[in-house]
């Protein structure tokens, strides 16, 4: 398909500013967060309701040209990494929170909504969106449902998937669907063709798609996480919940890391479930304090953040039992925050620790692997190691309480073959995750950055069969094609070039 | 993932090597747990050939401090909880133990609904925790194919948002692992939590791992009284919006009940503030109610289950007829027949809800269940004439998307055909 002619054929529906074509203008589309990966895309279409996008859909169907949804760009793994001869279908102009059902605790948002600006409409009614991925200033719902996005808060509240009442997806051919609350009732009412009527604003008296089941299989479990290459969501309605009364925040330092991974095991099986846990290692203290002096000693080897809030009544006790937790762990020094500005300065270490490593290394790449947090401990340790051996310093913040790393390799671009290096190290900590019974990726997605992880976490069988869901939906492969689920031939040849210790990683598969 | 537990293999390569031959024979297949549930969903055709899991148990792996556990599909339910509570802990969404089977009479799958076990669960008798009585025969892998979760659902979530990782047997007969052990892993479509609720349509569940919740530190349960459910409904969804210690939510015939569950502060502190009397005997009532053993459910010749967004101004024209669960999310309608469903249906989903025939007397469900009948546009409009279907019927494109899921796990059509929907 060429340029100039799909740009013809999308403009006969979308107004002019909302086809982008030219090769200035398409430059900010090349990347997402991951900028590592760039390409230009044929065009990007920027659809400002639910009928302008599925006239995109329809035309790209017909015409075979691939689809990359995007929401804020802000994705870490290349999800939205644009495809050569594809449009990028971006939900940026559908940004409005369209309605806070208080009563039934649910917000009805479009795609582009910024997952904070949820929260801000819902505080009047005392009621917030609780997953917080660190973006989430800027982040969209679309894609924090395309990623299963989770923040420092899911402990307790759970990912994306578990805050999701319902979606209303559209289909690569055009078809509109509602998914979770509501799916019984037909997509189309409401929602029609022309461009007036089909602004994704349901009549006033619709029901809220706040029921908590429908009947059929749970797809809207199935979409979150899919990485757009199932549907495009169009509306979300997600689940609010009230704001916590009280909230504290403990830091507690040590001398090693082990007692401080012991410490987060002693807390979970106490029975307190905190808000979040996170622990940081030396490297990273060192770098977070020079960057925002939030008072962490610096001479610590490991830190615990532990926050815990909601009813009043209950976080006081609960703040007092992790202490005596983190103190019977040998904590070398145990600080508490109970109002808000204190609390804000404890989190400001924490929270700028990517730009801090940043200030102290030229490039960092950051690994998103996901253990069973009892192997804390040895897989620190083997990381470590692995650290040594390429000789690129590693420095490791995790969400602790979910066993959810990220390391950050800090490397040089500018120096030859040193990118290579960190991508190898990279890939070598996720296969010390899939040993110790993890996951290549806890909350970042797969997109282009980790696909061929994915050839030593699943077996061909199992990635036929994520194949096989995803030709359900769209038979043609035209959504986000490339990403997530590797081709089986691009595993074998991935495995090929990539025997460990004598042994193939994939040997149920023929080579090609 | 724990692999371990391979002492049961060849349990699993039995499974396996069935499933696999059904396939090549395309034979259909009626996956049996503990049967207990045997009376909920469509009826599998009729030539179906019995396939135990039973046989398939053992707890494979649980770590306490992880909150995580990983049981074989066959496990008894009433097994993996004993363990649980031995270690404080307890499932997030509380599944019911329906004991008797009851309500199967004239299905066509497992009619040999016979009395609950003999053994007790290992309550830890503190009055309130919900456990104790009727051991039941429900596996936890039929806990999670079917999906259903009991009064704590709308405080800490559904089956699903327990659900880290499954091992199956897919239509075709191959292994599969979806999932894990770990509390956050977005590698790959989520096929482990689409298993919840599936009712083994899509494949046969070897083994499930689940996070566990610790249980809490002190439950109450408070009676109070409203003669209209109305008023019910809007104190649970005021209660709702405030970060109260709520872990179930009532009413019928003009009781309400609400339980707290936390610290000793909390539940005491919220108590002051919601107000009504204490009730003793909550515990018992909670566990009825998850079990369906209250004298409202033993009185249905057809019982309804209601699903509404919680705050739903819904009401039916006979409220001694309705049982509020859920904090006004579910709610259970008793009825003499099935001959008031469709209107029911039509109305309900304008209400933003959803009805299923969850027990039906007389006549086996859904009796147009065999497989590949009437596939296509047609067959949808029968179903919608159907007021006897089990399930409410979805709107083409999503039924569409369901028939073409099911041939992508299975594509011959062999695993629990006609249970969910009469083409899976």
């Amino acid at each position: 398909m060429n340029r100039s002619a799909l740009s013809r054929r999308l403009r006969q529906f979308l107004p002019r500013a909302s086809v982008i074509d030219r090769a200035d203008s398409l430059r900010a589309y090349e990347c997402d967060g991951l900028s590592a990966y760039r390409q230009t895309p044929l065009l990007v279409a920027l659809p400002e309701n639910i009928a302008q996008v599925r006239q995109t859909l329809r035309a790209c169907h017909a015409l075979r040209v691939p689809v990359v949804s995007r929401g804020a760009g802000t994705g870490l793994s290349g999800g939205a990494l644009p495809h050569a001869q594809g449009i990028v279908l971006s939900l940026a102009k559908m940004n409005r929170v369209l309605e806070i059902d208080a009563e039934n605790r649910v917000a009805r948002v479009q795609p582009g909504a910024r997952n904070i600006v949820i929260s801000e409409a819902a505080r009047p009614f005392g009621l917030f969106y609780a997953p917080d991925p660190s973006s989430q200033i800027a982040c969209s719902i679309g894609g924090n449902v395309a990623e299963n996005a989770g923040g420092v808060h899911c402990l307790k509240y759970g990912l994306t998937v578990h805050n999701i009442a319902a979606l209303k997806i559209a289909t690569i051919d055009g078809e509109l669907i509602n998914l979770g609350g509501g799916a019984v009732l037909d997509a189309e009412a409401g929602a029609g063709d022309s461009p007036g009527s089909g602004d994704s604003t349901a009549p006033d008296d619709a029901a809220p798609a706040a029921a908590l089941d429908a009947p059929g299989l749970d797809l809207t479990a199935l979409l979150v996480g899919s990485e757009g290459m199932l549907g495009v969501v169009v509306e979300a309605t997600v689940n609010l919940r009230p704001l916590p009364q009280a909230a504290t925040v403990l830091l507690g330092a040590f001398d090693a890391v082990q007692p401080a991974a012991d410490a987060v095991a002693a807390i979970i099986g106490a029975g307190i479930l905190p808000a979040g846990v996170e622990m940081m290692d030396a490297p990273a203290i060192r770098a977070a304090e020079a960057f925002a002096a939030a008072g962490y000693p610096r001479d610590a080897a490991a830190i615990l953040l532990c926050e815990l809030d909601g009813f009043d009544a209950e976080v006081g006790a609960q703040a007092e039992a992790v202490r005596a937790i983190m103190q019977r762990h040998r904590a070398t020094a145990i600080r508490a925050a109970t109002d808000a500005a204190e609390r804000a300065k404890l989190w400001s270490g924490r929270k700028s620790a990517f730009p801090a490593i940043g200030r102290i290394s030229p490039d960092y790449y950051c690994i998103d692997g996901s253990i069973p947090r009892r192997h804390l401990g040895r897989v620190l340790a083997e990381i470590g190691r692995l650290s040594g051996e390429y000789g690129l310093r590693v420095a490791n913040v995790f969400h602790a309480g979910d066993g959810n790393l990220h390391p950050l390799i800090l490397y040089d671009a500018n120096r030859d073959g040193e990118l290579q290096r960190t991508e190898e190290l990279g890939a070598r900590i996720l296969e010390c995750c899939i040993a110790a019974g993890g996951s290549i990726t806890g909350e970042h997605g797969v997109g282009v950055e980790k696909i061929d992880s994915m050839c030593a976490q699943f077996s061909a069988a199992e990635l036929a069969q994520f194949h096989a869901v995803r030709e359900a939906f769209d038979p043609l492969r035209l959504l986000n094609p490339g990403k997530a689920i590797p081709t089986l031939a691009r595993c074998a040849e991935h495995n090929a070039m990539h025997v460990h210790r004598g042994q193939v990683a994939f040997p149920d598969l023929e080579r090609f | 993932m724990a692999g371990g537990g391979d002492t049961l293999g060849g349990d699993e390569e039995f499974l396996r090597a069935t499933v696999q031959e059904a396939h090549r024979a395309a034979r259909p297949l009626r996956i049996i747990g503990g049967g207990s549930k045997a009376f909920y969903g469509r009826a599998v055709a009729a030539d179906a050939a019995p396939l135990h899991t039973a046989g398939h148990h053992g707890v494979a792996h649980y770590d306490p401090a992880e909150l995580v556990l990983t049981a074989r599909a066959g496990t008894p339910l009433a097994v993996v909880e004993e363990l649980l509570a031995a270690e404080n802990q307890m499932l997030g969404f509380e599944p019911p133990r329906f004991g008797d089977g009851g309500g199967d009479g004239g299905a066509a799958d497992d009619g040999d609904g016979g009395d609950s076990g003999g053994e007790t669960a290992a309550g830890d008798g503190d009055g309130d925790g919900g456990d104790g009585g009727n051991t039941g025969r429900g596996s936890i892998g039929g806990a999670v194919a079917a999906g259903l979760a009991g009064p704590r659902r709308p405080y800490t979530g559904a089956v699903r948002d327990f659900v880290l990782g499954v091992k199956i047997v897919s239509g075709r007969g191959e292994t599969l692992r979806f999932g894990g052990e770990v509390m956050k892993n977005v590698a790959g479509f989520d096929l482990s939590r689409l298993m919840a609720g599936a009712l083994g349509t899509l494949g046969v569940l070897l083994e499930i791992s689940l996070r566990v919740l610790p249980r809490p530190a002190a439950q109450q349960t408070l009676r109070l009284e409203h003669a209209a459910p109305a008023a019910a409904v809007a104190l649970f969804n005021r209660l709702a919006a405030r970060p109260l210690p709520l872990s179930a939510a009532a009413w019928h015939l003009g009781e309400t009940r609400i339980r707290l569950s936390g610290s000793d502060a909390g539940v005491a502190r919220a108590a002051a503030i919601i107000g009504g009397e204490a009730d003793p005997a909550g515990g018992e009532f909670w566990r009825r109610l998850r079990d369906h053993e209250l004298a409202f459910f033993a009185a249905a010749p057809e019982l309804l289950r209601v699903s509404l967004p919680p705050a739903s101004a819904w009401a039916p024209p006979d409220s001694a007829a309705q049982l509020i669960d859920w904090g006004g999310a579910q709610r259970w309608l008793a009825a003499d027949d099935a001959n008031g469903v469709q209107e029911l249906r039509a109305t309900v989903a304008q209400h933003g809800g959803h009805v299923t025939r969850f027990r039906h007397g007389g006549r086996g469900p859904g009796d147009s269940g065999a497989p590949g009948d009437g596939g296509g546009d047609d067959g949808d409009r029968d179903r919608d004439n159907n007021p006897a279907e089990i399930f409410h019927p979805l709107p083409a494109p999503l039924y569409q998307l369901h028939r073409r899921l099911k041939r992508a796990f299975d594509p011959a059509g062999i695993l629990n055909p006609g249970r969910l929907h009469p083409d899976g």
